[in-house]
């Protein structure tokens, strides 16, 4: 399983880096709607440090469909889907090589956003080293979640606009647990409960995609 | 290099009133086949007659709906298609790859996953004319060169049967007459291949099997 993953994270990565549609399209997508969201906020920097961790996370979520599709239809090109299906890969390791590949893509992306943040939104520097580490959790959880809805929605023509109505309900709790884990990063607070939540659904996507995504596949 | 891998007693393929259905619709509406190792099978027919729904099954990529079938020892209705799927060997009338990936890279992929040695990339492109776009992106050879990497990835596979949808497809006259000859070396050396072929072939199959509407008819 392990040797299957590591197969196809590397493969993922080596696409992206040979393409770069993540970082000539999704991440200048991610970065214009967080410019957008600091002009709608206006000028006043006391507006932006109250709702600067949710914009934040809302402009994570859309990255994330967009990067979630882009990670699928690698799999999904005419012919490309039978061919490796031929190959016999276990179901689980693939589920754990695109969730990683996708992971290090989102935190790549997040990290940039991030300190856009701070510029943008006023985010105070401290408090976004602070939350750094949820943010990292919580992306991981989200590229989990995202690959196996991924595979539900699976291939055909509605499969692009199915994924958001599908995954944005089953994200909408890691928006909350984000947010409210970097909100209180920038205000010194307590954020154990929210890191929890965040890890119990990291670990309860991690079982569920490593059990079902074979199913998932073949159907 | 050594094309198959362990010979396999008993028919490869044996299929009684296979059914395939996709919403109730069948493609394969009970199908009866037989096929010893080491033979080559051209299945003939008009669009929509049910050719490539017929290899998709054997090749564990369609599920059985209804009969009876045994493919490389798996029992189609109840056994590991995924198990099936690693026996054989798929070509189909598309591409077969990350496009994004050089012709090396996606054989290497397909090696690694197989657990065979990378050793085996270098001479399955130069049997089949590749070696000077070896580091080529697949999106950026052109068909008939999509289509010879096609066989590498074959020949890299060394599996037991091996599945052509319409193998000639954008190949031009050189192309036909190689994958014929690595046809006819594969079967020589045990596989049993099944193609799909619209036009005459440069090589003669042991078996043609016509079919119409989802059936055999010849």
């Amino acid at each position: 399983m392990i040797r299957v993953a590591l197969l196809v994270a590397g493969k993922d990565l080596r696409i992206e880096a040979r393409s770069r549609v993540l970082a000539s399209q999704v991440l200048p997508f991610g970065v214009m709607a967080l410019v957008l969201a600091g002009l709608a906020l206006g000028p006043a920097r006391a507006g932006h440090s109250g709702a600067a961790p949710g914009l934040f996370y809302l402009v994570l979520l859309l990255v994330t469909l967009l990067a979630v599709g882009r990670s699928q239809s690698l799999e999904r090109a005419a012919g490309t889907r039978a061919s490796v299906a031929t190959l016999g890969l276990d179901p689980a390791g693939v589920f754990l090589g695109k969730s990683a590949a996708l992971a290090l893509e989102l935190v790549t992306m997040g990290l940039v956003l991030e300190a856009l943040a701070v510029v943008m939104l006023h985010v105070a520097l401290a408090g976004a080293l602070v939350a750094l580490p949820s943010v990292v959790v919580t992306l991981a959880t989200l590229a989990a979640a995202g690959t196996l809805y991924g595979a539900i929605v699976g291939e055909g023509p509605v499969a692009s606009t199915l994924l958001p109505v599908l995954a944005l309900p089953a994200f909408a709790p890691l928006l909350i647990a984000g947010e409210r884990a970097f909100s209180a990063a920038l205000s010194r607070q307590a954020e154990a409960r929210w890191w929890v939540i965040t890890l119990v659904a990291l670990a309860a996507y991690l079982a569920v995609g490593v059990l079902a995504y074979g199913v998932l596949e073949d159907s | 290099m050594s094309l198959a891998g362990p010979a396999p007693t008993g028919p490869v393929v044996a299929l009684e009133g296979a059914v395939v259905a996709h919403g109730g619709f069948p493609l394969l509406a009970g199908v009866t086949l037989e096929l010893a190792p080491g033979t080559l099978t051209i299945l003939r027919g008009p669009n929509g007659a049910g050719k490539t729904s017929l290899l998709r099954l054997l090749g564990g990529l369609e599920p059985l709906s209804g009969g009876r079938g045994v493919v490389a020892g798996v029992d189609l209705a109840h056994g590991d298609r995924r198990l099936l799927r690693r026996k054989v060997g798929w070509v189909g009338h598309e591409g077969s790859f990350y496009d994004d990936l050089t012709a090396e890279e996606n054989l290497r992929f397909a090696a690694r996953a197989l657990g065979r040695p990378g050793a085996a990339v270098g001479p399955a492109l130069a049997r089949v004319g590749l070696t000077a776009r070896a580091a080529t992106a697949a999106r950026r050879l052109s068909a008939g060169q999509r289509r010879r990497l096609g066989v590498a990835w074959l020949l890299v596979r060394r599996a037991e049967l091996w599945l052509l949808d319409e193998p000639y497809a954008a190949l031009d006259d050189e192309g036909r007459e190689l994958v014929g000859e690595l046809l006819v070396e594969a079967r020589a050396a045990g596989v049993t291949i099944v193609a799909s072929a619209h036009e005459a072939l440069a090589f003669d199959g042991d078996r043609e099997v016509r079919l119409a509407g989802g059936r055999v008819v010849g």
